[in-house]
């Protein structure tokens, strides 16, 4: 745990408006001590409904303080352009990782553990529980 | 030996090949998909070919890390990252060489094929690309114009298949009776790679 760097999270979309309002409900429901940085990667530079690996880039670069980047993503492409980045690309901070996670539920979670100083390690296995919560 | 500008122009091929195919790709991707298969290869290789001829990378391995690299960055759909890492993956294992031999281009693509089944977690019969790049991989030891017959072969050999990976997926048997388009794509790759083997130079 660290007090001084914080993990950062980028939530990937195919929908620029849902990564959006999914990064404001996250901080949102995680309420007052939300001090974790969180970027969003919607849909295409043009605005249409896809995955860039350059928005994608720039969030992370952008949310990175030395502690890890944990990547949320929704679905499909959103998916495997993450995967390959990581798996061949420099495109990424160092000590970025794919979380296995719902998208909503994950970053809910995945906000709070990292505002709370969790560590990338901590982030990652909140954000996966949250596929544990069944709702019927 | 296969050379820098073998590469060059197989890439350049493929693009021409996808701009001319572009409407029918996009077909059959809205019979099962979303309907944007080929407005996106169409986009992601016209990206290639542009930055092949402004970078002009010096090795055949340099060429196709390239290429990869762009597609990943410029197509936007799931065909992106996975044909971003077949080109890619090849690339890289065809290392530094400034020419290569046939028998090292079809271990290098067999290695890049079995990256897009990782990446991806699919298998032959799932109804997807690797349906054509399977037995493309393995045709391509032999003969360049066996890996395109192979492909198209297993591009055909898809309507039937019930999918089991991607958005066609979510139609479950509904899926069948229809060509996947990502099977269709790559054989267009493996027949443009045919072609540019035929019209001589590198050959």
């Amino acid at each position: 745990m660290s007090d001084e760097q914080q993990v950062g999270i980028v939530l990937v979309s195919h929908s620029g408006p849902v990564a959006e309002s999914v990064v404001e409900l996250a901080r949102g429901l995680a309420a007052g001590g939300v001090t974790a940085p969180v970027a969003p990667a919607g849909g295409l530079p043009n605005g249409g409904l896809g995955t860039s690996a350059e928005l994608i880039g720039r969030a992370a670069a952008s949310v990175d303080r030395g502690a890890g980047v944990a990547v949320l993503v929704d679905l499909g492409s959103a998916v495997l352009t993450v995967k390959s980045m990581l798996a061949d690309g420099d495109e990424l901070p160092e000590n970025t990782r794919l979380v296995d996670a719902p998208f909503v539920e994950g970053a809910v979670a995945a906000v709070v553990t990292a505002s709370a100083g969790g560590d990338l390690a901590a982030v990652e296995a909140a954000a996966s529980e949250a596929y544990g919560y069944r709702k019927t | 030996m296969l050379d820098t500008d073998f590469f060059r122009r197989w890439m350049t091929a493929v693009a021409a090949s996808v701009e001319r195919e572009a409407n029918h790709l996009t077909e059959l991707d809205s019979a099962i998909g979303d309907a944007d298969h080929g407005s996106n290869l169409q986009r992601g290789f016209a990206a290639v070919t542009e930055v092949l001829e402004k970078d002009a990378p010096a090795t055949p391995g340099a060429v196709l890390t390239l290429a990869g690299r762009q597609l990943i960055s410029t197509v936007g759909g799931a065909s992106g990252p996975l044909y971003g890492t077949l080109l890619r993956r090849t690339g890289k294992a065809l290392g530094d060489d400034d020419a290569v031999t046939g028998t090292q281009f079809a271990q290098a693509f067999a290695a890049g094929v079995a990256a897009v089944g990782q990446l991806g977690g699919a298998q032959a019969g799932d109804k997807t690309m690797l349906d054509a790049l399977l037995p493309a991989a393995e045709a391509l030891a032999t003969s360049f114009d066996g890996a395109a017959e192979a492909a198209r072969a297993g591009a055909v050999a898809t309507v039937p298949m019930q999918a089991r990976k991607g958005r066609a997926s979510y139609l479950g048997e509904r899926s069948i009776g229809h060509q996947d388009p990502g099977a269709t794509s790559s054989a267009l790759l493996m027949e443009a790679l045919a072609a540019t083997a035929t019209d001589g130079v590198g050959a």
